[in-house]
């Protein structure tokens, strides 16, 4: 019997594998009828999760672990029966920011102690002249891309918050606010990186697999009693999931995904922006060609295994990052989320 | 006598934010700004400093307003977004209203409850209302388009306005269509023949 599920997203690339589970039919063979409901908030994702108006969602590893420890918010417990994507952000800097940066760089910018310390000597600078302190954006306060944000600056001895502001903008408004100067950088999922570039706004600065390899991003998140009631759905949804893994995984079918991402009603944005970066073919800005990057972001079934090791890399970049103080059972629960064992269910 | 509660709305609909203001103003002598930006949203809730934010949640500056409150930098008196979690039914009954509230620490939740409903039902109120004037609007082009297939009929056939309707509808009887969707088969062909 065909089982309908409504699986909420938030435009980004990393959302190719439920996107190419819907459109190249690995759900229907499932038998799944997937809904893919676009959403303008990770707050939304997690609120509608929570009262039930979707089976499940596209989330911030690090979000996830929020809601189900309740800090910031709702406590709505979650089960995480597979992940979406490990890697794949980007730090990208208004281009005058980066102009700045590459006068005062000692070295070559591309290494990220060298960039750090050369927006430390931007930051000493605008002190000392009185300016307003520098303002970067991340896409969410439970995020990798905050904690990747904080370890890039800690090499340059500053602090997200104290040294420079710090704002949350939603993906898709991040080239709004570059080019608005409310931000004067972000770190973002792709491709909205590459849409800054694109838009002759921005220069992107690092990867985030510059500063830290198989960094936990997003998963699928379920509510976590349904991940134990409704172990049929979750075992089709994970199936569909693995078997887009495969044909995400397969460099000719690359055209194809970006056509689907790129959908008034997923990504809305040009395949053009979307199939380079599929190829992890990045468009830099300021002058640069593009830059290829070795396994940028990571589909592959190896990457998508729930692991609960990233519950600890979470919920210390938390503490860091000032946003909670961990306990013992904090991290039992958060380690609990991550269900490696519903993942071999369906991969066996 | 409970002091008035500060309520700031952040509603990009203008409408909806009026009929919710109007609806708060029947239900206490609340203090009421509406907001229809998103922008500079952080200044506006440090210059008005209100006990409860209402925001829809279409408003892609929710997930930015969370984190302002949980850093609670940048406003005087720590705000959370408001969950009885003894009482699923009204979160629930929130979000599928499409609201979501965040209150000042300390404000009772017996006093947040009958704002909070004001809003949803006044949400739900408006989604009624944009529906009705969703399908009044079809109904009207449905009619208009059906009054340029009974002209085209009219003058190709040399008919009443009577006898022109009567052949359109007894057609979308035999082919068992829509009456506009037939007038929309006729029109396009009409401008095919042009």
């Amino acid at each position: 019997m065909t089982l309908h599920l409504r699986v909420g997203f938030m435009p980004l690339i990393d959302s190719a594998l439920i996107v190419a589970a819907k459109d190249e039919g690995f759900a229907e063979v499932e038998g799944l009828d997937l809904e893919l409901v676009r959403e303008v908030s990770w707050s939304n994702l997690r609120d509608k999760l929570n009262v039930r108006l979707l089976d499940a969602a596209h989330m911030l590893g690090p979000a996830a672990v929020a809601a189900t420890l309740g800090i910031g918010g709702v406590r709505a417990p979650m089960a995480v029966p597979i992940a979406l994507n490990l890697d794949g952000s980007a730090i990208t800097l208004s281009l005058r920011r980066f102009e700045e940066l590459a006068r005062l760089a000692q070295g070559d910018l591309a290494n990220p102690m060298v960039s750090a310390a050369a927006l430390a000597a931007l930051v000493a600078r605008r002190k000392a002249s009185g300016l307003p302190q520098l303002t970067f954006a991340a896409v969410f306060g439970f995020s990798s891309h905050t904690y990747l944000l904080c370890e890039w600056l800690a090499k340059g001895g500053l602090k997200l918050g104290d040294d420079i502001r710090f704002e949350v903008v939603p993906p898709p408004q991040t080239v709004e606010a570059l080019s608005s100067g409310r931000v004067d950088g972000f770190c973002a999922g792709a491709p909205w990186n590459a849409a800054a570039v694109a838009a002759g706004i921005g220069a992107m600065l690092h990867c985030g697999v510059d500063l830290r390899r198989d960094c936990p991003d997003k998963v699928l998140a379920w509510r976590a009693d349904d991940a134990d009631q409704r172990s049929n759905a979750v075992a089709r949804l994970n199936a569909a999931i693995l078997r887009a893994s495969d044909w995400v995984g397969d460099p000719a079918n690359g055209e194809r995904l970006a056509l689907h991402l790129s959908r008034p009603d997923r990504l809305a944005l040009p395949a053009e922006l979307i199939e380079p970066v599929l190829r992890f073919s990045l468009s830099q800005g300021g002058g640069r060609p593009p830059r290829k990057v070795e396994r940028f972001i990571r589909f592959d079934r190896e990457a998508l295994r729930p692991n609960p090791a990233h519950a600890d890399w979470i919920l210390a970049r938390m503490e860091a990052a000032g946003q909670a103080a961990r306990t013992a059972d904090m991290l039992a629960q958060a380690r609990a989320m991550f269900r490696p064992a519903l993942f071999m269910d369906s991969s066996s | 006598m409970a002091s008035s509660i500060k309520i700031l709305i952040v509603d990009a609909n203008p409408v909806r934010a009026a009929i919710i203001q109007e609806g708060l103003r029947e239900a206490g002598p609340h203090e009421i700004v509406l907001l229809a930006g998103t922008n500079g949203l952080v200044a506006a809730i440090e210059r008005h400093d209100p006990d409860v934010v209402v925001i829809d949640l279409e408003n892609p500056s929710r997930d930015a307003l969370a984190d302002m409150f949980l850093v609670s930098r940048h406003v005087k008196r720590p705000i959370t977004m408001f969950v009885d979690q003894s009482d699923e039914a009204s979160i629930e009954e929130a979000v599928e209203a499409g609201v979501s509230a965040y209150i000042v620490d300390g404000l009772k939740k017996e006093r947040l409850k009958p704002i909070l409903q004001t809003c949803i039902s006044r949400f739900n109120a408006f989604s009624r209302l944009q529906q009705e004037l969703d399908e009044a609007r079809s109904q009207l082009d449905d009619r208009k388009t059906i009054d340029r297939a009974k002209g085209i009929v009219m003058r190709l056939k040399s008919l009443t306005e009577e006898e022109a309707y009567a052949l359109l509808r007894k057609t979308a009887m035999n082919e068992k269509r829509k009456l506009v969707d037939i007038a929309r088969s006729i029109i396009t062909a009409a401008e095919v023949l042009k």
